[in-house]
């Protein structure tokens, strides 16, 4: 069964180079999210998360709101596994699929095709796998030839397409958003918007950070509020 | 046992992404060497160079014969080549693939396997240099070579733990880098690649060869390729050194691995 399970969970972040606490600290809490403080060697630590316990299970349709560095991000790259919790335990059980950075590891010098084995690579993909897909891919990104040039003369719109048709390859279990994602011109816009409400649909666990009421409302089932790294609301 | 155990499941499972690893580095070098026509074989001829130059400059202020020199001069600097750059990319190993590992949960050894693996390719084209210094000089290739092949494996094993252990400790303090490099710097000199051991004087050798790591690192390699067999304690401190370096990192690894997003 697939769940996600926090309990207790805290994160802080170290910040070194920073000698001043006092009152700059005071400032900073005051105009960012995070709770700041300093721990017992004098270091200057964030607090990110606060004992945060949070149960997810299937057909869980969450959507994370909050103010900028109300911890939102952070308490996604947890789940991921970026970042293990300082404190409290989390247990997660299914296969995590995140599609914050569509484009990560993705090189301008190289041609579509090897950035399909390179982005693949990253996410997990065997080449074999991937060169039985490569067609596929193509096709739904709607690159043409333009797949054996190299990726810096493709627009920002190219760039973008190839990126969602690779990481849409699979569907995933648990499925981790920062915002929905639109990409491409009004044409793949449509075609990407159906495949990912389609895998948003066959996902068990969507976790979404927004900002927009209006897509928690269409797509959510749950919403888990963040005030400065704690949960305020649920 | 249990940090033992953090440790060794995330280099276990670098090993089973392995895959990753080399896309990694392949991509690596391609990036380096994209627009120029030989490519990767630029690494070859600029090491040709730099082997002639010294090899004429050094083969006659040691008054050794060229023969026995340039092969052996090719060997080390080869050898010392690989070293240095696994050990100082090592270093910054975790922290040049910060956007990676804050997006994406990996097998954080995986990293460094790509430095690793990056710079086994660069040697790869290297040693083409050396059956070539073989034929200018009409040398047989002698059977005793196929042991550098061992010699090569337990040099890599010994490089990756350095690598990984050095990676992790730059990520948080990071003026280390520097301090390693220049460490480096010294120890092209103190360790016999420019000249060959033979030229010291008998008290001299007690402290720069046997009290060397590097020394007995380079020599299970060079040693067969020279035709002569590396000594038992050669082999013996190689091994030792795995095995304890091994130990000793992945239990420091084990304790630190998971501050590593946290320290970039």
């Amino acid at each position: 069964m697939t769940h996600i399970r926090m309990n207790n969970v805290c994160v802080d972040f170290p910040i070194y180079n920073t000698t001043g606490r006092s009152l700059k600290n005071q400032l900073m809490q005051a105009a960012t999210g995070g709770r700041m403080g300093s721990n017992e060697q004098g270091r200057v630590v964030v607090r990110a998360l606060q004992s945060i316990s949070l149960e997810f299970k299937e057909g869980d349709r969450v959507g994370v709101v909050g103010r900028n560095g109300a911890g939102k991000s952070t308490l996604l790259r947890v789940i991921s596994g970026v970042y293990e919790p300082i404190e409290g335990f989390l247990e997660v059980q299914g296969k995590i699929t995140s599609m914050i950075d569509l484009s990560l590891g993705m090189d301008g010098e190289a041609t579509g095709v090897e950035n399909i084995y390179l982005r693949g690579a990253l996410l997990g993909f065997h080449r074999q796998w991937l060169s039985s897909k490569i067609s596929d891919i193509v096709d739904f990104a709607g690159l043409g030839d333009f797949i054996r040039m190299p990726l810096r003369t493709y627009s920002t719109g190219m760039q973008m397409r190839l990126a969602f048709s690779i990481a849409t390859l699979v569907q995933p279990e648990i499925l981790l958003m920062d915002e929905w994602l639109t990409v491409g011109d009004a044409d793949f816009k449509e075609k990407a918007q159906q495949r990912l409400h389609e895998i948003v649909q066959k996902s068990s666990i969507l976790i979404i950070a927004t900002h927009s009421p209006e897509l928690v409302k269409t797509i959510c089932n749950r919403t888990v509020r963040l005030d400065r790294g704690a949960v305020i609301a649920m | 046992m249990r940090i033992f155990k953090s440790g060794w499941q995330d280099i276990f499972a670098a090993f089973k992404r392995y895959e990753l690893a080399g896309v990694l580095g392949w991509q690596d070098i391609r990036q380096r060497y994209r627009r120029s026509s030989l490519g990767p074989f630029w690494i070859t001829i600029s090491m040709g160079v730099l082997i002639g130059a010294l090899g004429l400059v050094f083969g006659n202020l040691f008054d050794t014969p060229m023969k026995e020199f340039l092969p052996f001069l090719t060997v080390g600097l080869i050898l010392w080549t690989l070293i240095t750059t696994i050990l100082t990319e090592g270093c910054t190993g975790f922290t040049v693939a910060e956007a990676i590992i804050k997006q994406i949960s990996l097998p954080l050894f995986t990293h460094i396997l790509r430095v690793i693996w990056r710079n086994l390719i660069i040697f790869g084209h290297n040693i083409v240099i050396y059956p070539l210094v073989l034929l200018v000089f009409w040398l047989p290739l002698r059977p005793s070579a196929a042991l550098s092949v061992v010699g090569l494996v337990l040099l890599m094993i010994n490089l990756s733990w350095i690598a990984l252990l050095l990676g992790v400790l730059c990520t948080r303090y990071r003026d280390i880098p520097q301090i390693v490099s220049n460490l480096l710097q010294v120890c092209f000199y103190l360790t016999p690649i420019i000249w060959m051991p033979h030229l010291l004087p008998k008290r001299a050798s007690l402290l720069l060869l046997d009290a060397n790591p590097f020394f007995h690192l380079i020599e299970i390699v060079r040693a067969p390729l020279m035709g002569t067999l590396p000594s038992a304690v050669n082999w013996l401190v190689c091994i030792l050194l795995a095995l304890v370096g091994w130990g000793v990192t992945i239990l420091f690894y084990g304790r630190f691995r998971s501050r590593i997003a946290y320290w970039l």
